[in-house]
C-alpha cells in the first residue's frame, strides 16, 4: 500500500476508534438520566462558581482594584483545565482494561478520549460563565480575545500532557496514582490561580514561574485584564516545557502500550 | 492469511520471568483452519490474544493480511453501567460497521428480551455470554480466534453457536485451542500441540491426538494459570 493511503487508513481508523470510544465514555460517565452529558460542563462550573463565590465573601479584594469574579473564573477554570485532564487520566488504562481487547484500541486511545472530554467540559463551562457573567455586566469582556485563546489552548496542552504522563505512570505502578493526588492538592496554591505573580516578592516569583501552568494563568490574565494588570510569564518556555512534558508522556505511554498484559 | 514467525512471550512473574511462548511459528491461509490442543497453562489464550493483536509479543513478528477477529466470546470488555444495545453500538462503532441492521440478530440470538436495554450488570452469566458470542458474530472477519472458553453455556446455545460459525460461515479461517481433544477431531482439518512453550505441528490431526495423550501420560495434574 501506498504510505499516503496506508496514513488515510490509519487515521480513518483513529477517528472511528475515538469516536466509538466517546460516545462510549459519555454514557458509562454519565448515564442517560436527568442531565446526562451536561454535567460535563455543569460540573466545572459548580466548582467555579463556589469557588468565586467564597473568595468574594472573604473579602478577598485586592489593592490592585482586580475585580473578584473575573478573577476567580479565569484562576479556578484554568487550574480545572489541566488538573482534570491528569486526574481522569490517573488509572484510566485499568479502567479500560477489557477494551485493549481489540487490536485497535490502544492505550493513547483511552487517554485522548478522556483529555478530549475534560478539555472541552472545562473549556464549556469557562465560555459559559464568562459569557454569562458578562451579560449581567459582573464581568467585563476580555480586553484581548487572542491572547486569552492562546493562554487556554497552552494551559490545554500542558493538561493533556501532563495527562499521558500520569496516565501512563499510573499503568507503571499505582504508586503513581496515591502521589498524583496529594501534588494536585498541593499545586493548586501555587499554580497562579489564587494570585498574580507581581504581587509575591521577587524572590518567589522566581520559584513560582518554575510551574509551567504559572505562565498560561498569567497570560491568560494579561489577555482578560489588559494594562489593569502587571504579568510575568514567558510563552516560550511554558511551549518548551509542554513539549518535552509531551514527548515524555508518549514514550511513556508506547512503553505501557507494549507491557500492558490483558486478562 | 496470517503468518506467525518464531513468535516468544515472557512475563513478569514474582520469581522472574518465565517464558510462556517460545519460538512459535505457524501459517494460515485464508479459508482454512488450525486446532491447538494444549493442557490448562499451557499458553493457548495467550497465544490467541498475541495473534489477535490485544498484547505484543516479546520477540518475533505476526503478519496479518487478512482481517482476524479478537478473542471469540469474550465478554470482559463490557462496560457493566453500559445496556447489551450500547455495547453492540461500541464494538460496530469500533469495527466500522453500521449497527442499525444488526439489532435484530442480536436480539433474537442472545434472547435478552427486555434486558437488552438493561445495564449488564444486570445479566447472569448464561445472558452475558450469549451476549458475548452474538457480538462476535456482528462483525464479519476472514477469521475468527475461538477460545475453549465458548464451549460453555447449555446445549441449545451451543448448538447455535456451532450453526452460527461453523456452517453459515464455514468459508472462513479460524484457530481454535482448547484442551478438548474431541473438539479439535469434530472442527478442525489440521492440528498442533502446545506443549511446553513450544508449537508442534503435525500433518493429521490424529498424530496430534496421539502426540497430546503422550503429554497427557507425562503429567496428569498440569496447574491451571
Amino acid at each position: 500500500m501506498p504510505a499516503r493511503d496506508s496514513l488515510l487508513r490509519s487515521l480513518a481508523i483513529q477517528r472511528r476508534i475515538l469516536h466509538a470510544l466517546l460516545m462510549r465514555e459519555v454514557i458509562t460517565r454519565f448515564g442517560r438520566k436527568n442531565l446526562g452529558v451536561l454535567w460535563l460542563v455543569i460540573e466545572p462550573m459548580l466548582f467555579t462558581l463556589g469557588v468565586a463565590a467564597l473568595w468574594t465573601a472573604a473579602g478577598l479584594q485586592h489593592s490592585s482594584g482586580m475585580p473578584i469574579i473575573a478573577f476567580a473564573i479565569t484562576g479556578y477554570s484554568s487550574v480545572l483545565l489541566w488538573r482534570n485532564c491528569a486526574s481522569r487520566s490517573s488509572m484510566a488504562i485499568e479502567q479500560n482494561f477489557g477494551l485493549l481487547y481489540h487490536r485497535n484500541v490502544c492505550v493513547i486511545d483511552v487517554l485522548l478520549t478522556r483529555i478530549v472530554l475534560e478539555v472541552a467540559g472545562a473549556t464549556a463551562s469557562f465560555a459559559f460563565l464568562a459569557a454569562v457573567f458578562t451579560a449581567l455586566d459582573w464581568m467585563s469582556p476580555p480586553g484581548d480575545l487572542l491572547l486569552v485563546t492562546a493562554g487556554w489552548v497552552l494551559l490545554a496542552w500542558f493538561g493533556a500532557a501532563l495527562a499521558l504522563v500520569i496516565g501512563a505512570g499510573t499503568a507503571y505502578s499505582d504508586v503513581v496514582e496515591k502521589l498524583w493526588h496529594p501534588a494536585a492538592y498541593l499545586l493548586f496554591p501555587i499554580s497562579g490561580a489564587a494570585f498574580m505573580v507581581d504581587w509575591l516578592p521577587p524572590a518567589l516569583r522566581e520559584a513560582v514561574l518554575l510551574l509551567p501552568m504559572v505562565h498560561g494563568v498569567e497570560m491568560l490574565r494579561e489577555g482578560y485584564f489588559g494594562s489593569v494588570v502587571r504579568t510575568h510569564y514567558d510563552a516560550g518556555y511554558l511551549v518548551v516545557s509542554c513539549l518535552l512534558l509531551t514527548l515524555l508522556g508518549l514514550y511513556m505511554v508506547r512503553d505501557a502500550g507494549r507491557r500492558v498484559e490483558v486478562r | 492469511m496470517i503468518s506467525v514467525e518464531n513468535v516468544s512471550k515472557v512475563y513478569s512473574t514474582r520469581k522472574g520471568p518465565r517464558k510462556v511462548l517460545d519460538g512459535v511459528s505457524f501459517r494460515l491461509e485464508r479459508g482454512r483452519n488450525l486446532g491447538i490442543l494444549g493442557k490448562n497453562g499451557a499458553g493457548k489464550s495467550t497465544l490467541i490474544r498475541l495473534i489477535s493483536g490485544a498484547e505484543q509479543p516479546t520477540s518475533g513478528r505476526i503478519r496479518r493480511e487478512m482481517s482476524v477477529s479478537w478473542p471469540l466470546a469474550f465478554g470482559g470488555a463490557f462496560q457493566t453501567n453500559l445496556t447489551g444495545l450500547d455495547n453492540l453500538k461500541f464494538v460496530c462503532r469500533a469495527y466500522g460497521v453500521d449497527y442499525r441492521p444488526l439489532v435484530g440478530f442480536v436480539e433474537e440470538f442472545t434472547e435478552l428480551g427486555v434486558y437488552f436495554r438493561e445495564p449488564v450488570s444486570h445479566y447472569s452469566h448464561g445472558m452475558l455470554t450469549r451476549l458475548a458470542f452474538a457480538l462476535s458474530m456482528a462483525v464479519e472477519f476472514d477469521c475468527f480466534l475461538i477460545d475453549e472458553a465458548m464451549v460453555v453455556g447449555d446445549v441449545r446455545f451451543h448448538q447455535r453457536c456451532h450453526d452460527e460459525l461453523f456452517h453459515k460461515r464455514r468459508d472462513r479461517a479460524f484457530v481454535l485451542v482448547t484442551h478438548e481433544a474431541q473438539v479439535i477431531k469434530l472442527y478442525c482439518e489440521r492440528a498442533s500441540v502446545l506443549h511446553e512453550g513450544r508449537l508442534h505441528a503435525f500433518p493429521t490431526v490424529d498424530e496430534a491426538y496421539d502426540f497430546y495423550q503422550a503429554t497427557l501420560a507425562e503429567s496428569p495434574a498440569a496447574v491451571e494459570s
